[in-house]
C-alpha cells in the first residue's frame, strides 16, 4: 500500500472497527488509536516528502493512478505537493485533538465518532486527489456528515443551522459541478483526450471564452466553503450550533478546503479566467475581511465571535490568493494552517468553558483566569497569536499576505490592501476586549468558584494544537520553503 | 419449422409458464394452506430471474415484430431483479393481509402479467406489438392499485389510474395512427427509412410522446401520480414508480434514438422544456408532503426529470447513462419503499412525523432509509451520485450547460426534502417513536439486496463499462 492511499484506507478501517464497538469507552479508544495512527502517517509523510523532494522535482510526488471509469477517463489519481502535505498534517492534528476534546460524548458516541471520521476521510481524500472527479467525490463526502454532526449533537437552533449549512455547501458543490464539467469538456482544446486529471488539464490552453465562463462557477463553488462574502452566512450559525469537536474540524479543516480548491483548481486550471475576474472577487474578499472583523466586535456569544473572526481571517486567504502574488500566496497557505490551528484551539477552549459554566455569553463570564488558570493562560496565548503577535503562526501568515499584496503596484489593489490591513486593528480590538472581559477582572459569578480544572485529555488536545502554533511562529522557514517550492509551478500560469 | 428461434422469447415463455403454474397451484392447494403460494411464487420467480442471466442471441421474430438484443435482454434482467426485490418486500403484506381475503394468487398473476406486458413492450419491433405490450402492462396494475378493497382510497386509486392510463393509450394510439398515415408502415425498421419532419409526422410524434409521458409521469401529465401512489397498496405504488416507469423510459429512449432520430431537432427542445418543468414541479411539490407515499411520488416525478437529461445527449452515451441511472434508481427507490412498507405493515403509520426518533428504536431500518435517500439525492459514495453525475456529464457533453445548471439547482432543492426525512429519523427524538420491531426474513432479504445494490453499483465501474458497450446497438 502506498503512502498516500493509506490516508483513505486507515480512516475507513477505523470506521469499520467503530461499527463493532459498544459504548463510549470502546468507541473513543478505537477513534483515538485510529487518529493517532493517522497523525503518525502524516509525520512520516512529511519526512518522506522532504526525502523524495530532494530527488524528484515534478509538481506532484508519490503519484498513483488507477483507472476508475474508463469511458469518461475518470481516474482515482492521487499525489501531493508541499501544500497538501502541510494541510494533511494539519488535518490529522485537529482530528486527534477533536477526539480528545470529545472524550466525554454522552449521546450516541459510536455514531458521533463514525461521522467525525467520515468527515476526516473526505478531507484527506480531497487533499490528496489530483483528479477532479475524485476530488469532487471527497468534497461531498466531507460535507454531508456535518448535517448529522450538527443536527444530532449540536446545541441551540441546531436543526436550522445544520440544514442551512448543508444546503449552502451542497448548493455550492452543485455550482462547482457545472464548473468541473465545463473544465472537463474543454480539456481537449489542444486535441488530446478529455480528462479530469488536474496536471494534464494544466498543460492545456483552455479557450479564454470558456475560462471566463467557468472560472466564476468553480471559484464560487469552492469559495462558499471558504466563507466568501456574501455566501458566508452558513458559517456563523453552523459554528455556533455545532458541538466542540465539530466546530474545531469545521473551522479548522473543512473551511480550508475552500481556499485549497480555489488555489488548486480554479486558479491553476483557469488562470486567464482568474486574471479576468480577480478584480471582482477581490472586492468581495476584502469586504469579507473587514465585515467579518466588525461582525465579531458586535457579537456577545463566544462562538459567534470566533465564527465571524473566521470569516474575516479566511477572507484574508481568498484575498491573498486573488492578489495573484507569490509571497501573498505563500502567506495564504500559512494563514490557512495557522488559522486552522488557532481556530480549532479557540473552539476547544470555548467548549471547555461552556462545558463548565454552561454559558457562552460574554456578559455572564468574567475573571475565569483565577479559577481556570490553565485554560485561561492558553486562551490568552491563543488570542495573542490570533491577532498576529510575532512569535506565533498568525504573524508569519499576515506579514506575508500584506507584503505580497502591497507589492502589486496598481492603486486599486493597494487601496484594498490598506482596507484589509485595517482588519488587524479591529481583530486586536475584539480579541483584547474578549480576553480582558472573560479572563481578567473579578469573578462575576460565585458559582464559578469551584469549576473543575482542565482534565488530562483536554490538556492533551490543547498541547497537540499549541506545539505547531509555536513551531510555525518560531521557525517558519522550513514551512515556507516547502510551500514556496510548491507554489512555483502554479504561479507561472497567472503571472 | 425451427422451434429453436422461439428461444429468443425464453424469458417471456418462462414467465408465462410461471403464471400458468400459479393458476394450477391456486386450484390444487387446499384452502388452509394458501399462504404457501407466496413461497412458491417467490421461488419460481427467483429461478426465472437467475435463468435470465444466461446469454442470448440477438435477432428478430415474427417478421420483425419482436426483437431482442443484449441491451434489451440486460434491461429485462434489471426489471426481473427489481420485481424480485419487490416480491420479497411485499411477501409479508400478502401473507398477512391478502391471502386471508382469498386473493393471494391473483396478486402474483396480475403482477407477472403486467411484467410480461413490459417484456413485450420493450422488445417490440412494431407499433402493434408495442401497443399490446403497453396495454398488458397497464391494465393489471389498475386492478392491483384497487387491491385493498376495504379502503376507499385504494379503489379511488384504481379508478384514477385506469382512467388516466386509458386516456394516455388513446392519445398514443392516435399518434401511432398518424405516424402510420405518413409512413405507411407500423414496423420500426421501415419507418426509420421513410420518416421525415413533416407536420403530420410531428403531430403524430407529439401525441405518441404525450401518451408515454403519462406513464413516466412527466409534467404536465403527472397529476394522477401522487393520488394513485397514496391510495394504492405500497407494493403497487412501488411497482408503478420503479418498474413501470423504468420500462417506459427504456422504450421511450429506444424509440427516440432509433425511429425518431430524424426528428431530433423537434424533440430536443420538447425534452429540454419538459425536463426543466418536471424537475422543478416534482421537487417543489415534494417539499410540502407529509405522507411518505406522496413524498416518494413527487420525488420520483423529479427523478424522471433528471432522466430526461440523458435523452438529449449523444446516442450511445445517453443510452448508457439512462440505463445506468434507471438501474440505480430502481434499487434506491425500492429501498425507500421497502422501509415505508415495513413500517406501514407493522404500525400502519405512513407520515413523516411518525418517523421521528426512528433511529433510536430501529437503527438498521433508518440506515437503509438513509442510504436510499442519499442515493436518490445523489450524495457520494452511494450509487445515486454516479448515476446523476453521468447523466449531467452526458447533457453537458452536448453543451447544455444551462440545463445542467438548473438540474444541479434541483439536486440542491431535492436534498432539502430528503434531509427532512433524515431529520425526522435521526435528529428528532419524537414523543411516540415507532417501537422496535423485527422484520421477517423476506423483508430483510429484500432490503439487504437493495443496500448491496446502492453501495456497489456506483463504486464498481466495470458495470457501467458493460452497459456502455451494450448501448452501442443503437448507433
Amino acid at each position: 500500500m502506498d503512502i498516500l492511499s493509506l490516508f483513505v484506507v486507515v480512516p475507513v478501517l477505523t470506521i469499520i472497527a467503530l461499527v463493532f464497538t459498544k459504548g463510549l469507552k470502546q468507541a473513543r479508544l478505537v477513534s483515538m488509536v485510529g487518529s493517532m495512527f493517522q497523525l503518525g502517517m502524516a509525520i512520516n509523510l512529511v519526512f518522506a516528502y522532504f526525502k523524495e523532494r530532494a530527488i524528484n522535482d515534478s509538481i506532484m510526488i508519490f503519484t498513483k493512478d488507477l483507472v476508475w471509469f474508463e469511458q469518461f477517463n475518470i481516474h482515482f489519481a492521487i499525489g501531493v505537493d508541499g501544500i497538501s502535505v502541510a494541510l494533511l498534517t494539519l488535518t490529522t492534528i485537529i482530528v486527534l485533538a477533536g477526539v480528545f476534546i470529545s472524550w466525554k460524548m454522552p449521546d450516541l458516541p459510536k455514531e458521533f465518532f463514525i461521522s467525525l471520521l467520515v468527515l476526516a476521510t473526505g478531507v484527506y481524500g480531497f487533499f490528496i486527489s489530483i483528479d477532479l472527479f475524485t476530488m469532487f467525490v471527497f468534497y461531498e463526502i466531507a460535507v454531508i456528515p456535518m448535517y448529522l454532526l450538527i443536527g444530532i449533537w449540536g446545541s441551540g437552533p441546531k436543526e436550522y443551522s445544520a440544514m442551512k449549512l448543508t444546503l449552502m455547501l451542497m448548493g455550492a458543490s452543485a455550482v462547482l459541478l457545472v464548473g468541473v464539467l465545463g473544465i472537463y469538456f474543454n480539456s481537449n482544446a489542444d486535441g488530446g483526450a478529455l480528462t479530469f486529471n488536474i496536471l494534464e488539464i494544466a498543460q492545456v490552453n483552455i479557450p479564454f471564452e470558456a475560462q471566463k465562463l467557468f472560472f466564476p462557477l468553480t471559484f464560487i463553488g469552492f469559495a462558499v466553503l471558504g466563507a466568501l462574502f456574501p455566501f458566508h452566512t452558513w458559517s456563523p450559525d453552523g459554528h455556533a450550533s455545532a458541538p466542540t469537536a465539530v466546530s474545531m474540524l469545521h473551522a479548522g479543516v473543512l473551511m480550508k478546503l475552500g481556499g485549497y480548491g480555489v488555489f488548486r483548481v480554479a486558479m491553476f486550471l483557469l488562470p486567464e479566467g482568474a486574471m479576468h475576474w480577480s478584480w471582482f472577487f477581490i472586492i468581495l474578499a476584502a469586504i469579507g475581511v473587514v465585515y467579518g472583523a466588525f461582525g465579531a466586535i458586535r457579537q456577545t456569544d463566544l462562538k459567534y465571535i470566533n465564527a465571524y473572526a473566521s470569516v474575516s481571517h479566511l477572507g484574508l486567504v481568498l484575498f491573498a490568493l486573488l492578489t495573484l502574488n507569490k509571497i501573498a500566496w505563500n502567506g495564504a497557505i500559512i494563514q490557512s494552517l495557522s488559522h486552522g490551528l488557532l481556530t480549532a484551539m479557540f473552539f476547544a477552549l470555548i467548549g471547555m468553558v461552556y462545558g463548565r459554566t454552561h454559558t457562552r455569553d460574554i456578559h455572564k463570564l468574567g475573571g475565569l483566569m483565577k479559577v481556570l488558570p490553565f485554560i485561561g493562560a492558553i486562551y490568552v496565548i491563543t488570542g495573542l497569536a490570533y491577532l498576529g503577535l510575532p512569535g506565533f503562526s498568525g504573524f508569519v501568515a499576515e506579514m506575508n499576505i500584506f507584503v505580497g499584496a502591497f507589492e502589486n503596484p496598481s492603486m486599486f489593489n493597494r487601496i484594498l490592501t490598506i482596507l484589509a490591513v485595517s482588519s488587524i486593528v479591529i481583530t486586536a480590538v475584539y480579541i483584547l476586549r474578549l480576553v480582558g472581559k472573560i479572563m481578567m477582572g473579578p469573578l462575576v459569578n460565585d458559582d464559578f468558584k469551584d469549576l473543575q480544572k482542565a482534565t488530562w485529555y483536554e490538556k492533551t488536545g490543547i498541547l497537540l494544537l499549541l506545539i505547531p502554533i509555536i513551531a510555525i511562529g518560531v521557525a517558519p522557514l522550513w514551512l515556507s520553503d516547502m510551500i514556496m517550492a510548491s507554489i512555483e509551478p502554479f504561479i507561472k500560469g497567472v503571472l | 419449422m425451427d422451434f429453436s428461434s422461439f428461444l429468443l422469447m425464453r424469458q417471456e415463455i418462462i414467465l408465462l409458464a410461471i403464471i400458468l403454474l400459479l393458476v394450477v397451484a391456486e386450484i390444487g392447494i387446499p384452502k388452509n394452506k394458501k399462504s404457501s403460494i407466496v413461497h412458491l411464487a417467490i421461488f419460481l420467480f427467483g429461478i426465472h430471474t437467475a435463468a435470465g442471466f444466461f446469454t442470448m442471441n440477438e435477432s428478430n421474430l415474427f417478421g420483425g415484430s419482436f426483437q431482442t438484443n443484449n441491451l434489451i435482454h440486460f434491461f429485462k434482467n434489471v426489471l426481473n431483479i427489481g420485481v424480485f426485490i419487490l416480491l420479497l418486500q411485499s411477501a409479508d403484506w400478502i401473507q398477512e393481509k391478502i391471502v386471508n381475503q382469498n386473493k393471494g394468487t391473483e396478486f402474483f398473476i396480475l403482477l407477472f402479467s403486467s411484467l410480461l406486458g413490459m417484456y413485450f413492450m420493450i422488445s417490440a419491433g412494431d407499433f402493434l406489438m408495442f401497443y399490446i405490450g403497453l396495454e398488458l402492462s397497464t391494465l393489471p396494475v389498475a386492478a392491483l392499485a384497487a387491491y385493498e378493497t376495504s379502503k376507499r382510497k385504494s379503489s379511488e386509486a384504481g379508478i384514477k389510474l385506469i382512467l388516466s392510463a386509458a386516456l394516455a393509450s388513446g392519445v398514443s394510439l392516435f399518434g401511432i395512427s398518424l405516424l402510420y398515415a405518413t409512413s405507411g408502415s407500423i414496423f420500426f425498421q421501415e419507418i426509420i427509412e421513410v420518416i421525415s419532419a413533416n407536420n403530420l409526422t410531428i403531430l403524430g410524434f407529439i401525441l405518441f410522446f404525450t401518451g408515454l409521458s403519462f406513464k413516466i409521469s412527466l409534467v404536465p401529465f403527472h397529476f394522477w401520480t401522487a393520488d394513485v401512489y397514496e391510495g394504492a397498496p405500497i407494493s403497487v405504488a412501488s411497482y408503478l414508480s420503479v418498474i413501470s416507469k423504468g420500462a417506459t423510459v427504456f422504450i421511450l429512449m429506444i424509440l427516440l434514438f432509433t425511429i425518431f432520430k430524424p426528428l431530433m431537432h423537434v424533440w430536443e427542445n420538447m425534452v429540454y422544456v419538459i425536463a426543466i418543468a418536471t424537475m422543478f414541479v416534482g421537487n417543489l411539490f415534494a417539499i410540502r408532503q407529509q405522507n411518505m407515499k406522496r413524498f416518494l411520488a413527487f420525488s420520483s416525478i423529479a427523478q424522471a426529470g433528471f432522466i430526461l437529461l440523458g435523452l438529449i445527449s449523444e446516442t450511445q452515451l445517453g443510452t448508457a447513462t439512462v440505463v445506468y441511472f434507471v438501474m440505480i434508481y430502481i434499487f434506491s427507490n425500492l429501498a425507500a419503499f421497502g422501509v415505508v412498507q415495513a413500517i406501514a405493515l407493522k404500525t400502519g403509520k405512513e407520515n413523516m412525523t411518525d418517523y421521528e426518533g426512528l433511529y433510536r428504536t430501529n437503527p438498521k431500518l433508518s440506515l437503509v432509509m438513509l442510504l436510499a435517500l442519499f442515493s436518490l439525492a445523489g450524495i457520494p459514495p452511494v450509487a445515486g451520485f454516479f448515476g446523476k453525475f453521468f447523466l449531467f456529464t452526458a447533457a453537458a457533453g452536448k453543451g447544455y450547460y444551462l440545463l445542467v445548471f438548473l438540474a444541479v439547482v434541483n439536486v440542491t432543492i431535492s436534498l432539502y426534502y430528503y434531509l427532512l426525512v433524515v431529520r425526522a429519523m435521526f435528529l428528532r427524538k419524537g414523543e411516540h417513536p415507532i417501537p422496535h420491531f423485527k422484520n421477517k426474513l423476506y423483508m430483510r432479504l429484500g432490503l439487504l439486496i437493495t443496500v448491496i445494490g446502492i453501495v456497489v453499483l456506483g463504486l464498481y465501474s466495470p458495470l457501467y463499462e458493460y452497459i456502455y458497450e451494450l448501448s452501442s446497438v443503437f448507433n
